[in-house]
């Protein structure tokens, strides 16, 4: 076997957490990970949030983040140890050797600079070619990347050019000086599903053309499964297991490698509609201020009671507009919303308290939506208060049995937001909305911040609830995989309009227009040469017509 | 007590030192206070610790009952202006619309008259007790903490929580007051120690030009009034209400820098 392009040896990598109001501490971020990539290869590192992957990512350019420090252990490049070599070696090596891909295209560009400058800049920076020959280079990735019009796609400014596009510019960026790794760090992370797919397959043939090697870091393991030789998963900064792709997704030996492939593989079996829906939305039609153009127009759907109405869509698509509209915050322009029975008025200033209890919302980011003064007994027991009038130890006694009812248990009301974990304060917010016994909760992407094994449990606890209290769920996503596990009824949205709407068997099965098509096939599969497949698959697809 | 650092321990004892002087003046001041007990300017003695004033008076006795009056003017008009600039500061960012573009347009307006100039105004026509002193600077400052919590709550009114507030019907005092305040407070605690600090020197100049606190009553810019002829001879009577200001103000930056870390913390001060 030829030497290994990068040799990485009981890396351990430490940090000192400055937490405000607290003493200074150190915490270990990579505890004792080896690992060895070879020329040409690509490994995908994958965990959840806090599993240290990017940081090892980035140490392969033996850098570290925010007073991150590499403690200990060996990293050899090309027959190199660099982690501790001086500032100089670093420089030459940095943009050379080893690029970078950041997970937002968007915040990682200079909005002031053309695309070329920036694509070209390492290379020039490094005096490997002359500027004429950089400009070429990029023109070919431009190419290689399927981006639009190669030639003069470079003149763009940033803003000029879409997320995706972007994210491809990147990557031309990265490749540019024909270095000998990439680091890719969840660079399709921050894309819709659909964007998604064409990034992955440019980032493939890329790779494949090039012959680079790769570090590919994603929590998504339908992702890495497409573009890695090789895969490690990483758990709390240390390796949990480490095969080839084939290994890891049909042979996972860990307990923890099986749970993050059998996640999401909730099996809910949808309910039939009954005869009187508990919300009516008929023909509603919004837009924002004096805009022009409607977000919403003619949306019309129904959810019954006890069940879950699924909203789908990308960004964009007015899903999130959707919840405003039926929570008050944004009167619709022309339409009706009829709540168990009787109209709801359009304006939040004008529903009663009653109407409002009836109607509870739990938003995508669990952080900003408690407030973080307040105990959690406070944000739990505050809706007791306004709406019951519970007090005292009567309202205690409640808020006991709300944090039961979410699994949280003891010795939670008595903590601030910044004490809980992700999936914890997601709980707390979901106790709040239930705290005012509502008819239904609209649920704005409540998963989507969160790791796939807590969002996972996220969405059983929502659903034994569902069983238990008979509340119905307007449930916004953009993840196919969370509708499947939770939604009765489904409807696709695309620029303001439903496309497709449904019981969940009837929209999830052919015959597809043309857009659930493409959204459904484009979400990744736990499944080797899935990306081929689609991709083959649409190429005949055009070809035919 | 434990686990306050030694700075804001400083801070503390100098603070309480002051307001307790301020508080006990009559008990503790060794002469009354505009008694003519000496020569004029006497140096410092055993009989008079600090000397004499341009009258004969007690400095010592003077200072205490000066810090009396300035703490006490400045302590009001200072919670005028956070009680009055932050509620209406709040509102405006709350109400938003036309509410917040009439206040937070008066509001320039005022601010783009000089302060000084305003008071002296002001000052000039009405009666000067310590009411309309009080009044006059509370709302002249008030204009100052408007601009900055109408700011601060701006941004804090488009949190998801605020919103949560508001979908559950909540009414505007508790957003404002239950939601709002309790984040808007580290740049408040921040802004307030240095308002107090504004306050006493505001009172001062004014006294100093003779528009504050009327003699025979003491005050520290009175004081530096008083004796500022003293200063030509090698007196340095007027210089002394100058070391009290400079004190008073680094303590009570100190406690409220202390106050301020207090309140970053999330985790309601524990383990802090």
């Amino acid at each position: 076997m030829p030497d290994p392009l990068l040799t990485i040896n009981n890396l351990r990598i430490e940090a000192t957490i400055y937490a405000p109001g607290e003493k200074p501490r150190d915490a270990m971020i990579v505890d004792d990970v080896s690992l060895t990539l070879q020329k040409g290869k690509v490994l995908g590192l994958i965990g959840e949030s806090g599993a240290g992957k990017s940081t090892i990512g980035l140490s392969a350019l033996a850098y570290g983040r925010g007073g991150i420090r590499l403690t200990g252990g060996t990293i050899t490049l090309n027959g190199r140890e660099i982690r501790l070599a001086d500032a100089a070696t670093l420089r030459s090596l940095r943009g050379r050797e080893v690029t970078y891909v950041a997970q937002s295209a968007a915040a990682a560009f200079n909005p002031a600079k053309k695309l070329m400058e920036q694509v070209t800049e390492a290379t020039l920076h490094h005096g490997l070619v002359s500027k004429s020959e950089a400009e070429a280079r990029a023109v070919e990735l431009f190419r290689t990347l399927s981006l639009p019009d190669p030639e003069t796609f470079g003149d763009r400014y940033p803003h000029q050019v879409s997320g995706g596009q972007l994210q491809r510019a990147m990557t031309a960026m990265a490749l540019c000086p024909h270095p000998d790794l990439v680091i890719f760090d969840e660079p399709t992370t921050a894309l819709d599903v659909t964007t998604q797919i064409d990034v992955l397959a440019a980032i493939k043939s890329a790779i494949t053309r090039t012959g680079v090697a790769a570090m590919y870091i994603t929590h998504d393991l339908a992702v890495v499964a497409q573009v890695s030789d090789d895969i490690m998963v990483l758990r709390n900064g240390q390796m949990v297991e480490c095969g080839s792709v084939q290994r890891i997704i049909e042979d996972p030996r860990e307990e923890y490698t099986q749970a993050l492939i059998s996640v999401r593989r909730i099996d809910h079996k949808e309910k039939k509609p009954t005869d009187t829906p508990l919300m009516t939305v008929e023909n509603i039609s919004a837009r924002y201020g004096a805009m022009g153009v409607d977000v919403l127009s003619d949306v019309s759907v129904e959810l019954y009671p006890g069940q879950t109405l699924a909203l789908v869509g990308e960004s964009g698509s007015g899903k999130s507009t959707m919840a405003r509209v039926i929570t008050g915050l944004l009167p619709p322009r022309v339409g009706q919303i009829t709540f168990d029975g009787k109209p709801l008025p359009g304006a939040l200033k004008d529903r009663s308290r009653e109407e409002l209890r009836q109607l509870q919302m739990i938003y995508q980011m669990a952080d900003v939506a408690m407030n973080p003064r307040q105990t959690v007994a406070t944000i739990i027991g505050r809706p007791l208060e306004f709406y019951f009038g519970l007090r005292g130890r009567e309202r205690d006694k409640r808020v006991q049995e709300l944090l039961d009812a979410i699994e949280l248990g003891e010795g939670f009301a008595d903590r601030y937001p910044a004490e809980l974990s992700g999936g914890q304060k997601q709980r707390v917010c979901i106790a709040r909305a239930l705290a005012a016994k509502p008819k239904m909760i609209i649920c704005d992407e409540v998963t989507s911040a969160l790791d796939p094994l807590v969002a996972d449990g996220i969405l059983k606890l929502l659903l034994n609830l569902q069983a238990r209290e008979g509340v119905a769920y307007l449930f916004i996503t953009h993840d196919i995989a969370t509708v499947r596990a939770i939604a009765d009824s489904i409807a696709v949205m695309y620029q303001g309009k439903v496309q497709r709407y449904g019981v969940k068997s009837t929209v999830l099965a052919p015959p597809f227009d043309d857009y659930t098509d493409l959204l459904l096939s484009s979400v990744p599969e736990m499944e080797l040469g899935w990306l081929e497949r689609v991709l083959e698959h649409r190429k005949m697809e055009s070809a035919g017509n | 007590m434990k686990g306050i650092p030694i700075s804001a321990l400083l801070g503390l004892f100098f603070t309480v030192l002051y307001f307790l002087a301020a508080i006990l003046a009559p008990w503790i001041a060794p002469y009354g206070m505009s008694e003519i007990v000496g020569d004029v300017w006497e140096p410092a003695s055993t009989q008079f610790w600090l000397g004499t004033d341009n009258l004969g008076r007690d400095l010592l006795t003077r200072l205490i009952y000066g810090g009396r009056n300035t703490i006490f003017v400045a302590t009001m008009a200072t919670a005028l202006s956070f009680s009055l600039g932050a509620i209406l500061g709040f509102s405006a960012a709350v109400y938003g619309g036309w509410v917040d573009q009439v206040m937070a347009r008066l509001n320039d307006l005022v601010m783009s008259i000089p302060t000084l100039i305003f008071a002296l105004v002001v000052l000039s026509v009405m009666p000067v007790t310590l009411t309309v002193l009080i009044l006059v600077m509370g709302l002249l400052d008030s204009t100052r903490v408007f601009r900055l919590s109408r700011a601060v709550a701006v941004d804090i009114n488009v949190m998801d929580y605020v919103e949560a507030a508001r979908l559950r019907g909540e009414g505007q005092r508790w957003v404002i007051f239950r939601e709002i305040l309790p984040n808007a407070l580290s740049p408040l605690v921040a802004e307030l120690g240095l308002r107090f600090i504004f306050a006493i020197l505001f009172i001062s100049t004014l006294s100093f030009l003779g528009l504050g606190i009327q003699p025979p009553e003491a005050d520290w810019g009175g004081i530096v009034k008083e004796n500022r002829e003293g200063i030509v001879y090698g007196i340095p009577a007027a210089l002394w209400p100058a070391v009290a200001i400079v004190t008073l103000s680094i303590s009570v930056n100190l406690v409220a820098d202390w106050v301020l870390n207090r309140t970053t913390s999330l985790k309601g001060g524990r383990g802090a």
